[in-house]
């Protein structure tokens, strides 16, 4: 395989990359329902500033995790510990006002309302002002919707989606909803972005804007990622570590070239490459 | 268009942000504003400004009620009705056992009583959706209403059981009950209309009011950016409730003088969710059109044979009306699902492109 070669170069060459402590700690997590199974057992540590990817073939339990690690599903047993406060599971009010935002698979967004509507629902969080203030929509609450709104215009910047403040969501292509999906977990200033399946349904070229941006959000703000993705050649490129779920279990845990030698994941998931 | 947004640049948030982006708009709004407090009252006549304007006016604001809890926190509502009842039911009795009281503070109070019990109706909101939720709120109306008519404290130990609204002064001029004129009553509504109309347009556009479409439009997403359900879809019940309520006094004491739970049945609920759906869900412009196009029509149709010259029975009319009503209401719904306040929405639009579509 020519192509992961040179990839294997470009890493080598690149700069040595450096994670701070452990932000989020999942511990024996088990999640079930009713009889079945769809996590067990499962452990794994997320770095502050790296890029994991959590891949597994469908129904390995990945989405589950994440939505264990935003507090929508309950899981049976294990804790989470989450900047050093352990719990048995999260709140996801909770894991919104302390810095967890998350994308979609199936795209989550406003449909009703305009792109930036949903880029400044993302600051709900980070708005106080009262009822009342709201109503007259002057002072305070005038001056706290300017303030937001540069934050939301900083996010259609770095995405580059001025063109479509205006419209309403619903009418966008999938690429961009998707684009905007990213951009109203961003208006949340996230610590950890969760994103399910990024990249699904789209194009090379699209898949190629979004690792960029998956990548110099990483670098520039130094925002936390977990990501599951299907796309092996985006997961073993842009990710720091990969962890590997099958039938709710880890199987494997490691850098990218550690995962990819690993005889468990191979045989779940990567499988062996074609002779060509 | 005729005026084009061309041409106009904003430099700062805030003048993007403004109510109205474009000044013209503005400018029309304020005068129509005008042309409702001057022009309209001079000319006139006691029928248009007692029996058409008072009543439409006081339908848009519980359609603005309303198109808050259903068009923008997507809860399906049935109890339009009985809310104005609450509204009017507690605005009397404030009104009658605190004499003192400015009539202002008394109808805003009915609202607030009917916010506090919007609430209590709002709670099963948590957990039901769509269809079912609309049959818990059906409960509210005919628990509401049947309360009201069957305890005689909240008429007073009247013996009639339908009493009189109180007459009050606003200004110094006599604003409610049966002798006050036509014109005080008519700008004493308005005046309500007009403030409860830019405070519920000031709502949808701030945080609250991206907070109930986020609930509307995705609960689950809502809930994982950190907004609670529950809360968001009280406010939503309360602002409505108050809205309602509000409409439901001044029904009471400058429409029909008399404060009757009958007023305030089923069919209330139902012209008033008509007008939402006619006029537009989640517009605030909406509630207005379906308010006039709702009210107005009927009567536009019961008098257009005579304008062209032909006479017809009036039983014949009133059948043809209901036809021609339903139909129209068909056809809309077929061309627009989304309300007259979306036609118009394309309308401005195919405008701004004309006569070059491309």
């Amino acid at each position: 395989m020519a192509e992961a070669e040179t990839v294997e170069a470009m890493e080598a060459e690149a700069p040595e990359r450096t994670f701070g402590e452990v932000v989020l700690k999942m511990d024996s997590i088990e999640v079930g329902f009713g009889g079945v199974k769809a996590i067990d057992n499962v452990s794994f540590e997320v770095r502050r500033g790296e890029i994991l990817a959590i891949i597994g073939p469908n129904g390995a339990g990945k989405s589950s995790m994440l939505n264990c690690i935003n507090g929508f599903y309950k899981p049976r047993s294990g804790s989470i510990t989450f900047k050093g406060k352990t719990m048995k599971a999260m709140d996801p009010h909770y894991a919104a006002a302390n810095g967890i935002a998350r994308t979609f698979q199936n795209i989550a967004l406003f449909r009703g309302m305009s792109t930036l509507d949903n880029l400044m629902t993302g600051r709900v969080l980070k708005m106080k002002k009262n009822f009342l203030w709201q109503c007259l929509y002057w002072g305070p609450a005038q001056k706290e919707e300017i303030e937001n709104r540069a934050h939301v215009e900083k996010v259609i910047d770095f995405l580059d989606i001025q063109a479509i403040r205006r419209t309403p969501v619903g009418r966008l292509p999938y690429g961009l909803q998707k684009r905007v999906e990213l951009g109203r977990a961003l208006a949340m200033e996230p610590d950890i972005l969760l994103l399910d399946e990024p990249m699904a349904g789209m194009n090379v070229e699209e898949k190629q804007d979004m690792s960029r941006f998956v990548l110099d959000l990483n670098e520039e703000f130094g925002t936390t990622i977990v990501l599951i993705e299907h796309d092996m050649g985006v997961v073993m490129d842009i990710s720091d570590r990969v962890v590997v779920l099958d039938y709710g279990r880890k199987i494997a845990d490691g850098t990218p070239d550690e995962v990819r030698a690993n005889k468990n994941v191979i045989d779940a998931y990567l499988g062996v490459p074609h002779e060509d | 268009m005729f005026y084009r947004e061309a041409g106009i640049f904003k430099t700062s948030y805030a003048a993007d942000q403004a109510l109205f982006r474009i000044p013209i708009d503005k400018l029309f709004v304020i005068g129509l504003i005008a042309f409702a407090f001057i022009v309209i009252p001079l000319v006139g006549n006691e029928y248009w400004l007692g029996s058409i304007l008072i009543p439409t006016l006081i339908l848009s604001i519980a359609a603005l009620g309303l198109n808050i809890l259903t068009g923008y926190c997507g809860q399906l509502s049935l109890g339009t009705g009985a809310f104005m009842a609450a509204g009017a039911f507690m605005a009397y009795k404030l009104a009658t056992n605190m004499e003192g009281m400015p009539i202002i503070l008394v109808i805003l109070l009915g609202g607030v009583s009917s916010a506090a019990i919007g609430v209590a109706f709002g709670l099963p909101s948590l957990r039901i959706k769509g269809f079912y939720l609309a049959v818990t709120t059906l409960a509210a109306q005919f628990f509401l209403l049947w309360l009201f008519q069957k305890v005689p404290w909240f008429v007073n130990y009247s013996m009639s059981g339908v009493p009189t609204a109180p007459p009050r002064e606003a200004f110094g001029y006599l604003v409610t009950g049966a002798e006050a004129s036509s014109t005080a009553r008519y700008i004493f509504v308005l005046g309500f209309t007009v403030v409860l109309g830019l405070l519920a347009s000031n709502l949808v556009r701030g945080r609250i009011g991206r907070m109930w479409m986020a609930i509307r439009d995705m609960d689950i997403a809502a809930e994982l950016i950190g907004i609670k359900p529950l809360q968001t879809k009280l406010s939503a019940f309360a602002v409505s409730s108050f809205y309602c309520g509000v409409a439901g006094a001044l029904w009471s004491f400058c429409y029909i003088n008399t404060v009757e739970a009958s007023a305030f049945d089923i069919n209330r609920s139902f012209t008033v969710l008509f007008m939402v759906i006619i006029g537009g869900l989640g517009s605030i412009l909406g509630a207005f059109l379906g308010a006039f196009f709702i009210f107005l029509l009927p009567i536009f149709l019961n008098s257009a044979p005579a304008w062209i010259g032909l006479s017809i029975a009036s039983e014949t009319i009133a059948h043809v009306e209901f036809m021609v009503f339903g139909a129209l209401i068909v056809f809309f719904l077929i061309v627009e699902p989304a309300g007259l306040a979306r036609l118009w929405g394309i309308t401005k639009e195919k405008l701004r492109l004309w006569p070059f579509p491309y």
